[in-house]
């Protein structure tokens, strides 16, 4: 496939591990935020590619991760109702809520769907119009243009039968947080190259500057992160702290205007709570008020119900890059993909699933017998 | 019933205290359920031994025997249908333990509002593909369950073959040194499925890879390949298949990505839905394992069968590390492939 | 959040909010929104993110991957290490 066999070429990762090697002198501890790079470091073993000085730690990159319980809980409780259709992308499905979970309400006879785009979910709407059809819409703000047309053509169209249940939140925040936080150990950040195809990179700018780290913008296929990577190291090691742009074919300084404007049409920024780690204030999307008729919350009266988290589950440490997977005492016996304890565990792209999945040779042949 | 959406596997969120959709989905939890509540229970070698079949030993003939149920939804797709999957998924159970069909039997257990032309559609096909196979329907049973019950269709085969060669084909069999051999390419018949949900369509038909796979393995045993072992990949696809014989024959399994063989279109399927192929569904797929001298003859016996004419060899036996299957990645890099809990989602993250 | 795959535009159909077109990810088809890519052309590939069209992959900035190492290496080679 173009754009994506020539990022997965033998020789140039070999040659850009080589490079990595040959640059580093010191430690250093980078983060990648997005759930996908996550996927990919672990899946095509970029670990093992990289000198012991550089550590890679997982962010708080993916939505599953770092959707509160309350929204879960409100979704079973929207999808369990006979009249309901509740359509949402497959990664939401397995994360625990406080007593059930999406695929529990489907199981006892929900009707609960998985859907590729928040367009299928409008669809389903037009063709039942009989039924209430929510839509989950969670997600960064690569997702927001998207979720935000489904609601605009709905209400221009007037499908009254569609609602969405948003959790949607915003990076920069999460990652101003993280780096203000008294505990911050990521000395470099990859940014999200689909996040920043949309939002451009100009907002990480102030954040460079004020907390003095570098910034570089990546893509996601393995070539993406060790340039990424290297773009990193070569600042850390000539004590830059600038915002670079490795994913140049998808990203541009300014991103993706028309989408941008959609999003501000439709929702507005509100503050949110995320998973393992607080609210943050001005970190989510919410529903503007011309919109607000097609806020699932309201028209299911869910809106005021509210619930603490409360488990042995690090998430939130592994979220925050505190933790790494294997330090959590959990890890890979109590918990594990089938019995998670928390979503970093349950989401494939959540740190903890992504190690125990595609765990590295030594880390196996040296824990034998430990719960598999 | 409509076009809807059937996942046919979650993973429970919570310590399960009773049966879930997960535990069917041929995954980690379904190997736990099988371990806990079933194979200890009826002590029998055969279950221990874990293959597809059972080898019965009846007056000096070797009789293999095996049984098969068919739940998917929706009862037709591109490349097939339940009565397909029925008659070749049991064929293909007979045929990996090197036996002859004899005969089959179906029993269907059918929703009540399943229409006639539905019905007499999925007899149609279990005849025209028991046909095609030269083996007779020789017995069943029907019964018909209350509405909400059964899902439209639940269909079970059993089937009885006749083992002609004294091979023990089984993971106790692999041995260090063996070659594996894949017969095509993998992942059509779990994207088939997928893509004629709702709101998972794509423009392009792909079709199920649903077929028989009993011509390919007789000629290699009339041909003197010596086969350990054989393994007709169905859910939870080649990776499953293969880390199920690693565990059973406590050997290690080695398998290059680029040796592996996926369509084009069933790739650009699996990015888009952010799908492992490795770990989808096939029905027309299988895995031998042959001493590494007989592994080119074998293949070109495998070539020469329509079924089987894209396989290729992906891998090899070693000792150690024991019970592990590491996939040797396409950037050079390795990691150890793992049981998947349940089957796989569409993702967007 | 993260999975975007590149396609190449076969066929484009309607306008604004509704302008749609074909696209091709390796021999499969997917009809896709380009409502967020105005200028696209037939011929052009585009990022896919859930359905929709959300940029237009560069063709001369996607080498830059494979050129960078050896301006690194020149730049190297003009001056002392830092």
């Amino acid at each position: 496939m173009k754009y994506v066999d020539e990022y997965r070429d033998r020789a140039t990762v070999q040659r850009y591990a080589r490079a990595i090697r040959r640059l580093t002198t010191r430690p250093w501890a980078i983060m990648e935020v997005c759930g996908g790079q996550t996927h990919t470091i672990v899946k095509y073993g970029i670990e093992d590619l990289l000198p012991k000085e550089i550590t890679l730690l997982h962010g708080p990159g993916c939505p599953v991760c770092v959707t509160p319980l309350e929204l879960i809980d409100k979704a079973t409780q929207i999808a369990a109702r006979p009249q309901v259709i509740f359509c949402s992308f497959g990664d939401m499905l397995r994360v625990p809520g406080s007593s059930s979970d999406l695929f529990s309400v489907k199981a006892k006879g929900g009707d609960v769907r998985i859907v590729y785009s928040p367009l299928d979910a409008l669809q389903i709407a037009r063709e039942n119009p009989s039924r209430e059809v929510v839509f989950f819409a969670v997600g960064f703000e690569t997702t927001a243009p998207a979720n935000a047309m489904a609601i605009f053509q709905a209400h221009m169209q007037h499908v009254e039968n569609f609602s969405v249940l948003v959790s949607h939140v915003l990076v920069p925040p999460a990652i101003e947080a993280l780096l203000s936080s008294p505990d911050n150990r990521t000395q470099g950040f990859l940014a999200a190259g689909h996040v920043c195809t949309v939002m451009g990179y100009e907002e990480y700018v102030p954040l460079a500057e004020k907390y003095r780290v570098p910034i570089v913008v990546t893509g996601f296929e393995p070539l993406d992160i060790l340039q990424g990577i290297l773009m990193c190291i070569r600042q850390l090691e000539a004590g830059r702290a600038e915002v670079e742009n490795q994913y140049l074919r998808s990203v541009r300084r300014n991103g993706n205007r028309p989408a941008q404007e959609q999003v501000t049409r439709v929702f507005r920024v509100v503050p949110r709570k995320w998973r393992g780690v607080g609210e943050i204030p001005q970190s989510g999307l919410g529903l503007r008020d011309e919109f607000a008729a097609y806020d699932a919350e309201g028209r299911f009266g869910v809106a005021a119900y509210a619930i603490e988290e409360d488990s042995e589950c690090i998430s939130g440490e592994v979220l925050r890059g505190i933790k790494k997977p294997q330090e959590c005492p959990a890890f890979g016996g109590r918990c594990t993909p089938e019995h998670p304890l928390g979503a970093t565990m349950v989401s494939n792209e959540g740190a903890c699933a992504a190690y125990y999945r595609y765990r590295r040779l030594e880390q196996q042949v040296a824990g034998a017998g430990k719960g598999s | 019933m409509g076009k809807q959406f059937t996942i046919t596997c979650p993973v429970p969120s919570t310590q399960a205290d009773c049966v879930m959709l997960a535990h069917g989905g041929g995954g980690r939890l379904m190997h736990q359920l099988l371990e806990q509540y079933v194979i200890p229970v009826f002590q029998s070698k055969e279950l221990e031994a874990r293959h597809d079949g059972a080898v019965l030993d009846v007056g000096g003939a070797r009789l293999a025997f095996t049984t098969d149920s068919y739940v998917v939804s929706p009862l037709f797709f591109p490349g097939g249908d339940i009565g397909t999957l029925a008659v070749n998924g049991t064929l293909n159970d007979l045929a990996m333990c090197g036996a002859r069909p004899l005969g089959l039997s179906t029993a269907f257990i059918i929703e009540e509002g399943l229409s006639f032309d539905t019905l007499k559609r999925v007899v149609d096909s279990i005849s025209r593909t028991a046909r095609d196979a030269a083996v007779k329907v020789v017995t069943g049973d029907t019964k018909v369950v209350d509405r909400g019950k059964g899902d439209g269709l639940f269909v079970n085969t059993a089937g009885i073959g006749v083992i002609e060669h004294d091979r023990v084909i089984g993971p106790a069999s692999v041995r260090a040194g063996d070659a594996i051999l894949l017969s095509g390419d993998v992942g059509r018949h779990g994207v088939a499925i997928m893509a004629v949900r709702e709101g998972l369509e794509f423009e392009t038909t792909i079709e199920s890879d649903c077929a028989a796979l009993t011509l390919p393995v007789q000629a290699m045993l009339d041909g003197g390949i010596e086969i350990h072992c054989l393994r007709d990949l169905t859910r939870g696809g080649l990776a499953t298949g293969l880390i199920e014989i690693a565990e059973s024959s406590r050997l290690h399994i080695r398998v290059e990505e680029e040796k592996v063989m996926i369509e084009e279109n069933v790739r650009g399927a699996c990015e888009i839905l952010g799908l492992d192929p490795l770990y989808l569904a096939n029905e027309g797929r299988f895995i031998a394992v042959v001493p590494q001298e007989h592994a080119s003859r074998a293949l070109d016996i495998m070539k020469g069968h329509a079924v089987s004419c894209g396989a290729s060899r992906i891998g090899s036996v070693s000792e150690s590390p024991a019970s592990l299957v590491t996939l040797e990645c396409c950037i050079g890099t390795r990691r150890i492939l793992d049981m998947h809990s349940g089957e796989q989602l569409p993702r967007i993250c | 959040m993260c999975l975007a795959v590149p396609g190449k535009i076969l066929s484009i159909t309607g306008e604004d909010v509704l302008r749609s077109g074909t696209v091709s990810f390796g021999g499969i088809n997917k009809q896709v929104s380009l409502a967020y890519v105005p200028e696209v052309r037939v011929g052009d590939y585009v990022l896919v993110h859930v359905g929709f069209a959300i940029s237009i992959v560069e063709e001369s900035e996607a080498r830059q991957t494979f050129e960078y190492l050896k301006q690194m290496g020149e730049l190297e080679e003009l001056g002392p290490r830092p």
